[in-house]
């Protein structure tokens, strides 16, 4: 393979987890990725009581990295709280993926980036203040 | 890991044919005189070396004494454009370059070193829809400081036949050069540089069943400008460094092949193409063939847009499935930028992003695009049903088609 992409990037990219989508999601979230056109979107379920994430789906458009690194991301947060949830690193997802070719690193600032979109639209629903999103590269 | 491979990057490079391999073979360990040597031994790889010249230079309806053999197709794009502008530029003619968007990077990015480097100027030239230079456009660019005009003779990425007769002809009539790149075309369609009115082209015999790391430049008799490989004698003291005698020698007999078997591997591939091309548009809905059609088209290019998809998933998916393929998608390239032929032709970045290639070549049978055609239409659907452009492009009342979720 031209890019070396770990097994796990592999076993992610050809079956990814938790792909489609939420009715009636509790937030949403996308983000696009400035360098190359790609589009990441998560859907949220959260218990509103517990603040736990009890649900998650996304839809990617992008390359093996953006797909594995969404369906980790995804992985990464169900079952946690909001709070967990916004601390995930795209590093974190690239760590967890056995690492990411360099010039891969930055689909990973998607799930990143997405997660925090769709935390925020929840925040914002619930008279939660707004965390500003931080845009990064790698 | 399964076993199936199906090769359809015929562009990208062919394998070295079993002829060309048993041609070659002597000249490593047994026939290997340095040409430039005196004594008796080294004749016999000065021989092989003119055989060489006499078969590719027939193939092209050359002298022998035209052909000029380099390292690549991009040592021989790289000459030819240095070369005869700096001599142009020296000799007071001028010093404009007039050349197309859609070039190999071998022509693009050489001529942007001339722009940038030394001052040269450089008109690129757009393209129609179907990747086809318009002569109005060319005409339109000359000036009185044009001196050679680029233009490649079939565009690796989506297989566009350029009127290169025309362009030939327009150029001889206004005493400007005309070097054109044939690294692909060479190997599909008969050239005839006398005809065309060709002044400079470039070869590379990996894409037709010969080795890596061997190229040649037809400079037509009596053209003379500077040097690109500077050193040694060689190639009538114009291009230095020992030769690659098994190379030049591959190169020949995989020349001599490819034009005996010219007539019958041209319209066996070109039917192959189309049974792929109908086949796609068949079965996957929206998709969109980028390039020209029929005739117009290398009998061995396939280029199809897949909207709502990257194509380095596809690529891996595919992959997986034992299939080489290529995509000119933004993700797959080391730049990130999406593939710069598929922009000329006017794609968006998304349909650019959703491309894929397929090549086909000597090889290829029937049963490889039966197979590619069993597994493409379930990795488009599939990877589309995970992707919200698709999903914004229904919502937009794209009819989904028939296979899609
Ligand atoms: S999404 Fe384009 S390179 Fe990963």
């Amino acid at each position: 393979m031209a890019l070396n992409y770990s097994e796990k990037v592999m076993d992610h990219f050809a079956n990814p987890r938790n792909v489609g989508e939420i009715e009636n999601p509790d937030g949403v979230g996308e983000a696009g990725n400035p360098k190359c056109g790609d589009i990441m979107k998560i859907y949220l379920k959260v218990n509103d009581e517990t603040q736990i994430i009890e649900d998650v789906k996304f839809k990617t458009f992008g390359c093996a990295s953006a797909i594995a690194s969404s369906s980790m991301a995804t992985e990464l947060i169900k079952g946690k709280s909001i709070q967990e949830a916004w601390d995930l690193t795209n590093s974190a997802v690239a760590e967890a993926l056995d690492g990411l070719p360099p010039i891969k690193m930055h689909c990973s600032v998607l799930a990143e980036e997405a997660i925090h979109e769709a935390l925020n639209d929840y925040r914002a629903k619930h008279g939660m203040e707004i965390i500003p999103v931080e845009h990064h590269e790698e | 890991m399964l076993n199936k491979q199906v090769y359809l990057d015929y562009t990208a490079t062919t394998p070295v044919s079993p002829e060309v391999l048993e041609a070659m073979l002597p000249y490593f360990s047994e026939i290997y005189g340095n040409p430039s040597s005196v004594y008796s031994f080294s004749q016999k790889s000065r021989d092989a070396i003119e055989k060489a010249r006499s078969q590719v230079a027939k193939a092209l309806n050359a002298d022998a004494n035209e052909i000029y053999f380099t390292s690549s197709g991009t040592e021989a794009d790289n000459w030819a454009l240095k070369g005869v502008l700096e001599r142009m530029r020296k000799a007071g003619k001028g010093d404009h370059l007039i050349t197309t968007k859609i070039e190999h990077h071998a022509i693009l990015h050489t001529a942007n070193y001339l722009e940038k480097i030394n001052n040269f100027k450089v008109t690129y030239l757009p393209v129609d829809e179907y990747g086809r230079v318009r002569l109005e456009d060319l005409k339109n660019a000359v000036t009185d400081k044009t001196v050679l005009v680029s233009i490649m003779f079939a565009n690796n990425e989506v297989g566009t036949i350029e009127p290169v007769k025309e362009i030939g002809a327009f150029c001889r009539e206004n005493k400007i050069l005309f070097h054109t790149d044939a690294v692909q075309a060479a190997a599909h369609l008969d050239i005839d540089v006398k005809d065309l009115n060709i002044d400079l082209l470039s070869m590379s015999a990996h894409k037709m069943y010969g080795p890596k790391g061997i190229g040649a430049l037809y400079i037509k008799s009596p053209l003379k400008f500077e040097n690109f490989m500077h050193g040694g004698a060689q190639e009538r003291g114009r291009r230095a460094s020992t030769e690659n005698i098994a190379g030049i020698v591959g190169f020949g007999a995989a020349m001599e092949i490819l034009k005996s078997r010219l007539s019958e591997d041209r319209p066996r591939i070109a039917k192959l193409r189309d049974k792929l091309i109908k086949g796609i548009l068949n079965k996957i809905p929206h998709a969109k063939l980028n390039g020209a059609l029929g005739d117009e088209r290398l009998p061995n290019n396939v280029n199809f847009s897949f909207i709502g998809v990257e194509g380095e998933t596809l690529l891996l998916d595919l992959d997986m499935k034992g299939i080489c393929a290529s995509t000119g998608s933004a993700c797959s390239s080391e730049s990130l930028d999406p593939s710069h032929v598929l922009l000329a032709l006017g794609l968006s970045h998304e349909m650019a992003h959703g491309s894929l290639r397929f090549t086909l070549g000597r090889y290829s049978t029937e049963d490889d695009i039966d197979y590619l055609l069993s597994v493409l239409p379930d990795i488009v659907a599939r990877r589309r049903a995970m992707s919200p452009l698709w999903e914004d492009y229904l919502k937009q009342g794209a009819d989904p088609g028939p296979i899609s979720k």
